[in-house]
């Protein structure tokens, strides 16, 4: 898996999903659309900020609330490469492996990373480098059998190729 | 060691003598949900696997209840495509506008899921079925998906943390202020990846829709799944709705919980849910007068008949206070119907209140209930995130049927015993 490497957007506790993506633009699933809504109701600028290949950081329980895929994919299709939280919400965690938006949980990076900062992650080892603070920090690598969904490029191309 | 109530079901559906806790297993599933929101994905995303159709026409539940009936153009074609798909691989489970109800109210009433089940649904509230004994959960759409194709999912086998409840609640105490009192307590992520069992001899003195109450907030904590033994009571509601055969499962004595807590129900207060997490709870006492613009009652946590008879019985003869909207919505038609021959319906109205057709509607800020800018809703949904029923800068508090029809009485968060 490629790593991921960006800017930093931070976020604190408990997004939740209805921030994310508000339920109002639930009656669309196209993701290109999603995006232009993605963070609206937490940070209305976030669209105009975002680049490609971004980082996202927050920290406790990002993704409660909501089952929506509709969430994961706004925020892959904004352009984020990797979004880095102490934990995850569980349904948001699965989505998220399945769709193939790349997450990684590590709570000492969570913390310390700044808005602003350039961030390296390296999926293979979990390793995550702060390029502006040059501080290195290991993430929770994902466990073999979502390595292997992830490989495939999502669940779906997971039971093709089983 | 001995396995907790949901990894039992777990081990017996991934065909395994046991499981432990942190152990990725799969497992057959007996039912697969999907409503207007998540399955037009999930379609999509079955439409790139190499499948032929679904795994099984009866084991798959598709429930048209967030924005319909059809509240604009883009939600009617969402809700056009699954009806196709349910036409074309004969979903035998598919309900539309007439039908429908708010889908974890419909499934139980209709039968389809049943105790020692595992079901997934692409809705974070189908830990709801907990209530009857079965393993629930929400997932994604990507997941439902998988599982209409193939009939399995993934799962990571949870730890689990006991929940004993204990005593008889008081007057006006329901399931809503137990699951509240419960979720103030540990936090919105206290129960991550974790299920929530609970137990004792507290159980007895809750209703059915008092345990649907309870289950369908687990993931407000967080869970994985919230689940309650089989009793007397859960065997009568089965016996009046199940459409097949159930199995009861029961903790091993010396299951292993990562916590144990203890819950006095005879001491609970009607509790109520401050913006903007579920877990910043107060009880009516702690409450100065807070204004407020709306009521909404109903929703998959408490719109079933009990709670419309509780919200009734305050309203009845009396007038709601002037200036506030009160949106009362039965969860189906049957309790449409129940609630309309018990007179409920009349009293509502009377009062000054107005009866939905059965939607999600305004829990999730979809339409019939939105809030604009700085107004205050005292509501008996289960979120009430930023944004989630309206404007950004409106407010939800999350409240028992009973706090909000007395609340609807006086026009600020009121304690339905001083009423």
């Amino acid at each position: 898996m490629e790593n991921a490497k960006g800017f930093v957007h931070k976020f604190g506790d408990n997004v939740d999903t209805d921030v994310i993506i508000p339920a109002r633009y639930l009656n669309s699933s196209d993701p290109k659309e999603l995006a232009t809504h993605c963070m609206e109701d937490i940070d209305k600028d976030f669209v105009n900020k975002v680049k490609p290949g971004d980082i996202m950081v927050a920290t406790k329980n990002f993704g409660c609330g909501s089952s929506r895929e509709h969430a994961p994919i706004a925020i892959k299709a904004s352009g984020v490469s990797c979004v880095i939280a102490e934990t995850f919400a569980r349904i948001f965690y699965r989505n998220a492996i399945n769709i193939g938006l790349p997450i990684i949980e590590c709570e000492e990076a969570a913390k310390e990373i700044n808005a602003g900062d350039e961030v390296e992650v390296d999926f293979d080892s979990g390793k995550i480098t702060d390029l502006t603070t040059n501080k290195t920090y290991q993430g929770q690598a994902f466990p073999e059998f979502m390595q292997r969904i992830i490989d495939c490029g999502g669940l779906v191309n997971y039971i093709n190729e089983k | 060691m001995g396995m907790t109530m949901t990894q039992k079901i777990l081990a017996a559906h991934a065909n395994l003598p046991e499981v432990k806790a942190g152990q990725l297993i799969e497992a057959d599933l007996d039912l697969v949900l999907g409503n207007d929101i998540t399955s037009p994905v999930a379609i999509h995303e079955i439409e790139k696997m190499k499948v032929d159709g679904v795994f099984h026409q009866d084991k798959i539940a598709l429930v048209m209840d967030h924005f319909v009936p059809n509240k604009d153009i883009k939600s009617a074609e969402h809700v056009k495509e699954v009806r196709d798909f349910a036409c074309k691989n004969c979903i035998t489970n598919f309900y539309d506008v007439g039908e429908m109800g708010i889908e974890h109210a419909l499934l139980p009433e209709k039968g389809l899921t049943v105790a020692g089940d595992v079901v997934i649904g692409a809705d974070s509230h189908t830990c709801t079925y907990g209530a009857l004994g079965a393993f629930s959960t929400g997932v994604g759409s990507t997941d439902m998906a998988a599982g209409m194709a193939t009939g399995k999912a993934w799962f990571k086998v949870p730890s689990a943390i006991k929940f004993v409840l204990k005593g008889k609640p008081a007057p006006f105490i329901s399931g809503k202020d137990i699951i509240l009192h419960i979720i103030g307590l540990i936090g919105v992520d206290g129960a991550l990846y974790q299920s929530m069992e609970f137990v004792g001899d507290g159980i007895g003195y809750l209703s059915m829709d008092d345990r649907f109450t309870i289950a369908n907030m687990a993931i407000e904590a967080g869970g994985k799944n919230g689940i309650f033994p089989v009793d007397e009571k859960t065997k009568a509601y089965l016996k009046d709705h199940a459409t097949r055969e159930y199995k009861v499962y029961e903790a091993d004595p010396d299951a292993e919980y990562t916590a144990e807590y203890e819950i006095d129900l005879s001491s609970l207060r009607p509790t109520v849910s401050f913006p903007h997490l579920p877990e910043n709870t107060k009880t009516v006492d702690e409450i100065d007068e807070i204004r407020i613009d709306q009521v909404v009652i109903g929703s998959c946590t408490n719109g079933r008949l009990e709670d419309l008879k509780i919200a009734a019985d305050i309203l009845k003869g009396k007038k709601v206070a002037k200036g506030l909207r009160v949106i009362v919505i039965p969860a189906t038609q049957q309790i449409y119907l129940d609630a309309m021959d018990a007179g409920y319906l009349r009293t509502f109205v009377e009062a000054g209140a107005i009866v939905s057709t059965p939607t999600c509607g305004p829990c999730l800020g979809g339409y019939m209930g939105i809030l604009a800018h700085g107004e205050r809703c005292v509501s008996t949904t289960n979120r009430n995130f930023v944004g989630r029923m309206g404007d950004v800068t409106s407010e939800i508090y999350l409240a028992s049927p009973a706090v909000a029809a007395a609340s609807a009485l006086t026009g600020y968060i009121t304690d339905p015993a001083k009423d």
